[in-house]
């Protein structure tokens, strides 16, 4: 009972608190967020109060003990459907902004739908709201089974899910309102941020403590990759995001640091974001759900410790390469270039170690189609972590770098590793989350996988031959000595491929669609649906029988 | 080697001792790459002429700031002939040492800033923002009409102008004092902006959006715009080879 009244008053604490900024303040934005704030705050509280049973209480009877022979696993399920959602929200506001591209006319002269507003919406409603939804409902899934124990702090671990969505929502619609920092992939104001700090923290110790209670002796490869991952981002995001606001009831801050060492602060957090949130986090889930899946283990324990070490140092060195030939000392592009080369190696040791997991299993690529989106997946990662170093080579660079060549790179990491590994997990955990025999369909399973994979091509070559084009005509001279293109005829050019672009993320998102009506079928478990099984050999009676010549029938 | 593998073990069964190594491992690049700039004086050589943003350029950056313009236009002219041809001398570090945080942009869906200042005219800037296609035919921007319309919110300048002085931007007593009458001068025809350019200068004053009576958006985004790139005066200072 005291404690119910300690959190509720905690909350309520909260609510007056965003009752009072949002009297004080004179932006409409930060009046918003604090509404939103105090919403938020008496939501969780009139919860918390409504779902104690009073009677028990009184009684002096404690709350009804769970069963610890099960997996803490109410909050994954939540986690597989808003993976789910804010997936095809993601790719959505992605197909909406390549379309705005081709056709400017859809920004439809409001201020909250310019590309502008809608391009920080669609980064972040896919890596942070997709991907960060993705390794927060994984890494739980993976570390309770990995430990062979329940989540620490199940409490806690709430705080962290429904906290993280929260920090989604202020996020996105900060977006809408203008409310950034101006920073890429690390657009939330002040307040965002400190509240995902808090969040982050949290994560830190609901997944330690469930490492500390393991019944198993070792801390199993996964998790290496996981806890790297939550220390470094909250390492990246608190440093990053040191900013000075102009007065606690104003959204509007200022970066501590300012020119070179802003830009190089902010790549060193971008790089890694990619680096860690979206490799070292997801390399998690790899080495979680492919041998699970293919039925077979690790491949090799020790590149699997020299890829983990290796990965986690060299990455942290690379973000230079996105300042080559800037006002950036030379000495730190060139650093920045030599590590981002090394990174190959420690990478493609990652790659071969998924892959060649399913040795002896390879026949299930034809049979399986889960398995199939994870080697695609982990092929999409060896592929986009060869280019990504040659990329930042500083003469590639110079033609590559402001280019849709590095949109096209992105997205080959982004839609073919990040994107096909959750797609797997996904499946993976539906039917056992919910106790079901399987999914609801395979073959839809198979449509994705298509639908992907295509919509994936599309994309990536487009955007190669756009990036390439624009490189070539920005620096080309005639034979008078003069540039030949100006500056308008280059982005006409381009009309062409963000056509395709936007086809491809059209297809990519059909994909999502297919995925969310799946698992929705799969969650209502009614029937799996009639289909023709992905495996079997087909069985002809007419055939199976010996050939006889026509005059001994007729004998 | 074989050694360390079975040392490993020892990390593989406490998640401390993982935790502490894995942060030390990722501390180092970004210790070697980041603290240095903070001490090295050549990472930013001394420029005439560079100073902090007026008030009006200012808040003009912040709304640049608020629209995202930074997803589609760069601010960093690279060292290669084409680019300085086309967007003018390559940026120097010192440029951009009062922007917190810097605005360098990662892709050009349209062209680079850096030095757009003073290449078209104010009317120019409030026609291509309202429709952009009316005078750039092949161009994808989206149009920002409503910059127009709205007035400019000028009551959070000075605590604008104290957050960067807290930050390092070297702004006086003064200039915080008069923070929004230098706002006000700059937009206004009548004004006398004398004491605005003393203390900031090559600043132009005049009215930006064409609307002299109603101080908008637009005013401060073109004032920023303007200046953008005409801080430092590169022709006294060009490269020519030395006579002997």
């Amino acid at each position: 009972m005291e404690s119910l009244l300690l959190r509720s008053g905690a909350w309520f604490g909260v609510a007056l608190l965003a009752l009072f900024a949002f009297a004080q303040t004179t932006e409409t934005a930060f009046a918003v967020h604090m509404a939103m704030v105090g919403s938020a705050a008496l939501l969780v509280m009139w919860i918390g109060l409504a779902k104690t049973d009073y009677l028990a209480v009184l009684n002096g009877l404690i709350k009804a003990p769970v069963d610890q022979s099960k997996y803490d696993d109410d909050l994954l399920r939540w986690g597989v459907i808003l993976i789910t959602f804010w997936g095809c929200v993601g790719f959505l506001v992605g197909v909406v902004i390549a379309s705005q591209l081709a056709f400017p006319l859809l920004n439809l002269h409001f201020e909250f739908t310019t590309f502008g507003r809608l391009r920080p919406l669609h980064t972040s409603a896919v890596i942070f709201a997709f991907g960060g939804t993705a390794l927060i409902t994984t890494s739980f899934y993976i570390v309770q089974r990995t430990c062979r124990a329940r989540l620490a702090f199940p409490g806690l671990a709430r705080f962290v899910f429904w906290g993280y969505q929260f920090f989604i929502l202020l996020a996105a619609t900060g977006y809408l309102m203008g409310v950034t920092q101006g920073k890429e992939y690390a657009e939330p104001e002040w307040y965002v941020d400190l509240w995902l700090t808090i969040v982050w923290v949290a994560y830190l110790a609901v997944f330690v403590g469930t490492i500390v209670k393991r019944t198993e002796p070792h801390i199993y490869v996964a998790n290496w990759f996981l806890l790297s991952f939550i220390i470094t981002i909250a390492m990246l995001h608190v440093v990053n995001n040191l900013a000075l606001p102009i007065s606690p009831f104003s959204a509007k801050s200022y970066s501590l640091f300012a020119g070179v060492q802003s830009a190089m602060t902010q790549w060193w957090y971008g790089h890694n974001a990619v680096g860690f949130f979206l490799t070292a986090g997801f390399l998690g889930m790899m080495y979680y759900f492919v041998p699970k899946q293919a039925e077979r283990p690790v491949y090799s324990y020790r590149l699997s410790i020299i890829h983990f070490w290796s990965v986690i140092f060299l990455y942290i060195w690379a973000g230079p390469h996105h300042l080559h030939y800037t006002a950036l000392p030379d000495w730190a592009q060139t650093l920045g270039m030599v590590f981002s080369v090394m990174l190959w190696m420690p990478s493609w040791g990652g790659m071969i170690n998924g892959l060649m997991t399913l040795n002896g299993a390879w026949d299930k690529i034809r049979t399986d189609p889960i398995i199939r989106m994870m080697v695609m997946a982990v092929a999409f990662y060896g592929m986009s972590t060869f280019e990504g170093p040659m990329m930042s080579i500083k003469a590639v660079n110079s033609l590559s770098h402001y280019t849709d060549w590095t949109i096209g790179h992105v997205h080959s990491g982004a839609l073919g590793w990040n994107g096909m590994i959750t797609f797997a997990a996904v499946y993976y955990m539906a039917p056992r989350l919910w106790n079901r025999e399987r999914l609801y369909s395979l073959r839809m399973v198979n449509w994705h996988f298509w639908l992907s994979t295509i919509g994936i091509v599309l994309y990536a070559s487009s955007m190669w031959v756009a990036g390439i084009m624009q490189g070539l005509m920005w620096r080309e001279y005639g034979e008078d000595g003069y540039l030949v293109y100006a500056f308008a005829e280059v982005v006409k050019a381009m009309h062409p491929y963000y056509l395709i672009r936007a086809t491809g993320g059209l297809l990519y998102l059909s994909g999502g669609f297919i995925m969310a009506y799946n698992i929705a079928m799969t969650i209502a478990g009614k029937a799996l649906r009639q289909e023709a099984p992905m495996t079997e050999t087909p069985y002809d009676a007419a055939q199976d029988r010996p050939i006889v010549a026509a005059a001994a029938v007729a004998e | 080697m074989a050694n360390i593998f079975s040392d490993h073990k020892k990390l593989e069964r406490n998640v401390s001792l993982l935790g502490v190594f894995a942060l030390i491992v990722v501390t180092i690049g970004g210790i070697v790459e980041i603290a240095p700039l903070f001490w090295l004086d050549s990472t930013i050589e001394k420029v005439k002429g560079v100073r902090p943003y007026t008030p009006l350029e200012l808040v003009g950056r912040n709304i640049y700031i608020r629209e995202g313009c930074y997803n589609c236009h760069s601010q960093m002219i690279r060292p290669f002939r084409d680019e300085v041809e086309r967007y003018g001398h390559y940026s120097l570090a010192a440029e951009s040492m009062y922007d917190h945080p810097f605005q360098w942009g990662s892709k050009r869906t349209g062209p680079d800033l850096a030095r757009v200042g003073g290449r078209y005219s104010d009317e120019w800037h409030v026609q291509h923002l309202k429709d952009p296609r009316s005078v750039v035919p092949e161009s994808i921007m989206p149009p920002y009409a409503f910059l127009t319309e709205r007035e400019l919110e000028t009551d959070e300048i000075q605590k604008d102008l104290i957050a960067n002085q807290r930050v390092g931007v070297p702004y006086s007593q003064k200039d915080i004092d008069s923070a929004e009458a230098d706002l006000l001068a700059q937009a206004d025809p009548d004004a006398n902006a004398a004491d605005l350019l003393a203390r900031y200068p090559k600043a132009q004053a005049r009215d930006f959006d064409g609307n002299p009576k109603k101080l908008t958006e637009m005013d401060a985004l073109v004032a920023y715009l303007q200046m953008l790139g005409t801080l430092v005066d590169f022709q006294s200072a060009e490269a020519q080879e030395q006579a002997r």
